[in-house]
């Protein structure tokens, strides 16, 4: 294997997560290494205007992800059963490229509340130790949101994120969610515009007693110059936002908001097509050397390094992890081992009504402008007597009507033949939709590992998902949309048909893209594999950054959580690390 | 050189003070893609081609005999068939959909659960072949024609026995292979003309919806009434040749 020369330190993925790392460090005037498994990408070319809009091409046939034959994985709901592949995308669909699945994304941009950061011990405090259920392993991060604060404010400049602020320094204000935690500044950009349905979805809201306000949303509202000096376009609502990359320089991305300024950097090198197929370590086991991986021809190649920073989106992060046995893998048996463990997912629910004598035009849409509400969120509501714990941020968000996939018709109604398109017709313009992202617990038998039969092109083992709903966010599910539907019922809409989650996970629909855990972070090393920066408690010049770090996963959207622990992460890096290389917290 | 690199692996493994070499260095964002072709990503392979690309003549008779009961002409819109789905399914059969291309292939393919997804080892070009054949077969046998001669309603209730499994098929199960022509039918009548189906962009105009504009600033106050605009695909539209009437304006005269 040919070994390259030496560089300081290996960036492995330049998605949302990698490019703020290598943002953090560009200034230490380090030499810094980004090797992304996928091809370049350019807004001009790969995302023009003349060819983006193509539903068939993106959304159906996946272009912008990566390939299950290149990183596919293995599923199966118990440990009872064989896993299989996936062996098209369904339920998630991981990114590719400069950008990553931040390129495809939809834009919904939360922070985590204070509570959620100590979500044990809060549940603890409240309700006490016996009334946590045995089937979920919730724990605390091991860092608070008032350490976090000024990386979420830093990647609200950064992306532009649009909104309004609901507490402000303590203050709560009138028209934003007034169960956020306190922010330092307001949102960069004003709201989004509401369109027909997030109108009526807030007017309801509110006669119901809620307290809506405008989603928080990384397409910006206005022309946007961001904190690196990069310019954003207003968001068009065009309609095709999700799944697809935006034609109009809008949609943040580190495509758009980091990778430019990356490139005037003299010290930091990019290298595409370059995918990495496990890290070195030397003979302790206790220090990377650095990494391995293949270039476009397909070469192995040895890049030495004395930090490696891996970002490589959350499932990818896991079983390099797994691959290149950093920390013990998990073993549900006997619940010992951290890589792989605590698993968790998202849990999507949503509510459908179906309007008469109204016109909702739901291709006027994107990915993120639209109303929400997170009275039935988190800790919002008391839990006591539920039987179960959690909730989710609840929202319309017209997303755009490209008709091979947005039509809604009544359940019953024929899939093919004439009374199939007179109700295609009808319902087109007259349905509006309410959804609930909610939390997901991680259980003990959630969990990821190798797969011990399929294999990717060079022989690796796929990483083998085994998952189920817990009942705990069963019952969540049943109690939220019976919410939902109360306010779809207010919005005026004649007939509705609710969709919690029902029997067990269903790997073929798209559900989301946030999976979450599997080599979390946490003060303790026996339920932790990385400590409360990142770090790698068995291998500390290794950090690990994205959503694998969640203990479970609350409900809402991660990205906004992912790109402020990468903020984080690259400050550790870059302030405590440099400066006294080695642990920086005590095991 | 040398001492720089040294200076700098001091800076990971003591605690020397940092950004001693802002300025050093140089950018190097490695391109390996060649050169730049339209639909690069992902072509749609040969859309432009005249003439059958991968079904037979027979094969493509007999798909337009279903997509025409899939989506049945009447008032809304021409029928699937004349909307150009064949020439859609044919020409995703051709490229690398046909060959699921991307997906993961490897085996054991075995049955999962219901909730392990499509596991079957045909792709798509098998599904059509395996099941066009097996269909004709089924239909000569037990209605004494091939499924494109029967009538109307004889062939909507074999396509239900299809849908729901009545009905076995000889090396495809009826259902997979149903599912498969359903879908790629809907991809055809709904996507953009420029893929072959979608003709004259009937089903945008059955729907209301108006393609691929891309900005909607001016319309997004609109209150609940249908915003009427002629929709616009990839290769073009109506707005563009000389004798376009916009549809909310009364008809030129003479
Ligand atoms: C359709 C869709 C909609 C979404 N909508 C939202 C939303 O509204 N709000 C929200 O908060 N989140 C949303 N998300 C999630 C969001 O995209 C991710 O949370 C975010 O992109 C994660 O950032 P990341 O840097 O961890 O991963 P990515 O952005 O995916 O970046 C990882 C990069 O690493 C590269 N890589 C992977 N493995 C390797 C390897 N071995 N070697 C080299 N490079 C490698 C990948 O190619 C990729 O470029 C959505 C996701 C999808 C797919
Ligand atoms: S909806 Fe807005 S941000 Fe999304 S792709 Fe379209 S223009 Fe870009």
């Amino acid at each position: 294997m040919r070994r390259l020369p030496k560089k300081d330190i290996v960036i492995v993925g330049l998605g949302w997560a990698g490019s703020i790392v290598a943002r953090q460090l560009a200034e230490t005037g380090l030499d810094i290494l980004c090797l992304e498994r996928g091809p370049w990408r350019d807004t001009a070319r790969d995302f023009n205007i003349s060819t983006v809009t193509d539903e068939l091409r993106f959304d159906k046939r996946q272009a912008l992800m990566v390939q299950p034959a290149q990183a596919g994985i293995t599923v199966r709901n118990t440990v009872s059963e064989t896993a299989l592949p996936m062996r098209q995308w369904g339920s998630f669909h991981p990114g590719n490229g400069v950008g990553g699945a931040g390129l495809h994304w939809a834009g919904i941009t939360w922070r985590f509340t204070p509570e959620i950061f100590r979500q044990r011990s809060h549940l603890v405090e409240r309700y006490g130790e016996s009334a946590i259920p045995a089937e979920l392993t919730v724990q605390d991060w091991g860092l608070t949101y008032d350490e976090l604060e000024p990386h979420y404010d830093a990647f609200d400049k950064l992306a532009g994120v649009s909104g309004r602020a609901g507490n402000l320094k303590g203050e709560i204000r009138e028209g934003g969610n007034p169960f956020e935690g306190p922010r330092q500044n307001d949102y960069p950009l004003p709201p989004m515009v509401q369109t027909h349905g997030p109108k009526l979805f807030a007017k309801a809201a509110a006669e119901l007693g809620y307290h809506p306000f405008p989603s928080p949303s990384a397409l910006p509202s206005e022309p946007y110059t961001n904190s690196l000096g990069l310019k954003m376009g207003p968001c068009t609502y065009c309609g095709f936002c999700t799944n697809y990359g935006c034609a109009n320089y809008s949609k943040a991305s580190a495509l758009i908001c980091v990778v430019p300024w990356l490139l005037l950097q003299p010290n930091i090198e990019i290298r595409v097509n370059s995918e990495v197929v496990r890290i070195e370590k030397d003979g302790t086991g206790r220090r990377a050397t650095g990494v391995v991986y293949l270039d476009g021809a397909g070469e192995e190649l040895f890049q030495p390094a004395d930090l490696v920073a891996v970002c490589g989106f959350q499932l990818e992060n896991v079983r390099l992890m797994l691959l290149s046995g950093v920390g013990q893998p998990y073993d549900p048996a006997t619940g010992t081992g951290v890589t792989g463990r605590n698993y968790a997912y998202q849990t999507p629910n949503s509510v459908t009504g179906f309007f008469e004598n109204v016109a909702f035009n739901p291709f006027i849409g994107s990915g993120a402008a639209g109303g929400a509400l997170d009275d039935l969120n988190n800790d919002n509501f008391d839990h006591a007597g539920l039987g179960f714990f959690g909730g989710g941020s609840t929202r319309v968000i017209p997303i755009g009507g490209a008709p091979i996939s947005q039509r809604h018709v009544p359940s019953g109604t024929p899939r093919w033949g004439a009374k199939w398109k007179e109700e295609t017709t009808r319902w087109y313009q007259a349905t509006m939709s309410v959804g609930c992202e909610a939390s997901s617990f991680s259980t003990p038998g959630n969990y990821l590992s190798l797969d011990p039969t399929y294999k990717d092109r060079i022989g690796r083992p796929l990483l083998r998902m085994t998952f189920d709903w817990p009942e705990n966010d069963r019952r969540m599910s049943q109690h939220v949309v019976s919410k939902c539907t109360d306010i779809v019922r207010a919005m005026g809409a004649k007939h509705w048909e609710p969709a919690p989650i029902k029997g067990a996970w269903n790997t073929s629909p798209y559900q989301s893209s946030h999976v979450v855990g599997g080599f979390v972070m946490g003060a303790d090393p026996s339920t932790s594999a990385t400590n409360k920066y990142l770090q790698s408690w068995d291998v500390p010049n290794l950090f690990v950054v994205g959503a694998q770090a969640f203990p479970q996963n609350p409900g809402y959207n991660p990205t906004g959580t992912v790109c402020a622990l990468a903020g984080w992460a690259g400050a550790a890096i870059r302030d405590l690390y440099l400066k006294s290389p080695g642990p920086l917290a005590p095991t | 050189m040398k001492s720089r690199r040294m200076t700098r692996r001091g800076l990971l493994t003591t605690a020397a003070g940092a950004a001693l070499l802002l300025g050093f260095g140089k950018v190097s964002a490695q391109e390996s893609r060649p050169v730049w072709m339209p639909f690069d990503g992902f072509p749609p392979a040969d859309s432009m081609a005249e003439g059958l690309q991968f079904l037979t003549p027979d094969e493509a008779r007999t798909v337009g005999a279903i997509v025409e009961r899939l989506i049945p002409a009447d008032a809304l819109s021409p029928s699937g068939k004349d909307a150009g789905c064949v020439d859609f399914i044919d020409r995703q059969l051709s490229g690398p959909y046909g060959v699921f291309s991307g997906q993961y292939r490897e085996g054991p393919f075995q049955d999962g659960t219901p909730m392990q997804g499509d596991q079957s080892p045909l792709d798509a070009r098998q599904r059509y072949r395996l099941g066009l054949a097996a269909l004709d077969g089924w239909c000569r046998a037990n209605a004494q024609a091939a499924f494109a001669d029967l009538p109307e309603d004889r062939r909507d209730a074999i396509l239900a026995d299809l849908e729901t499994g009545k009905i076995t098929l000889d090396g495809i199960p009826a259902e997979l292979f149903f599912e498969q022509v359903l879908a790629n039918t809907m991809e055809g009548f709904f996507a953009d003309p420029i893929h072959g189906g979608n003709k004259d962009m009937v089903s945008w105009r059955m729907l209301g919806f108006p393609g691929a504009r891309y900005d909607y600033l001016d319309s997004l106050d609109i209150a609940g009434t249908p915003l009427r605009l002629d929709p616009i695909g990839l290769k073009g539209g109506p707005s563009w040749s000389a004798d376009w009437v916009p549809p909310s304006a009364p008809a030129r005269k003479g």
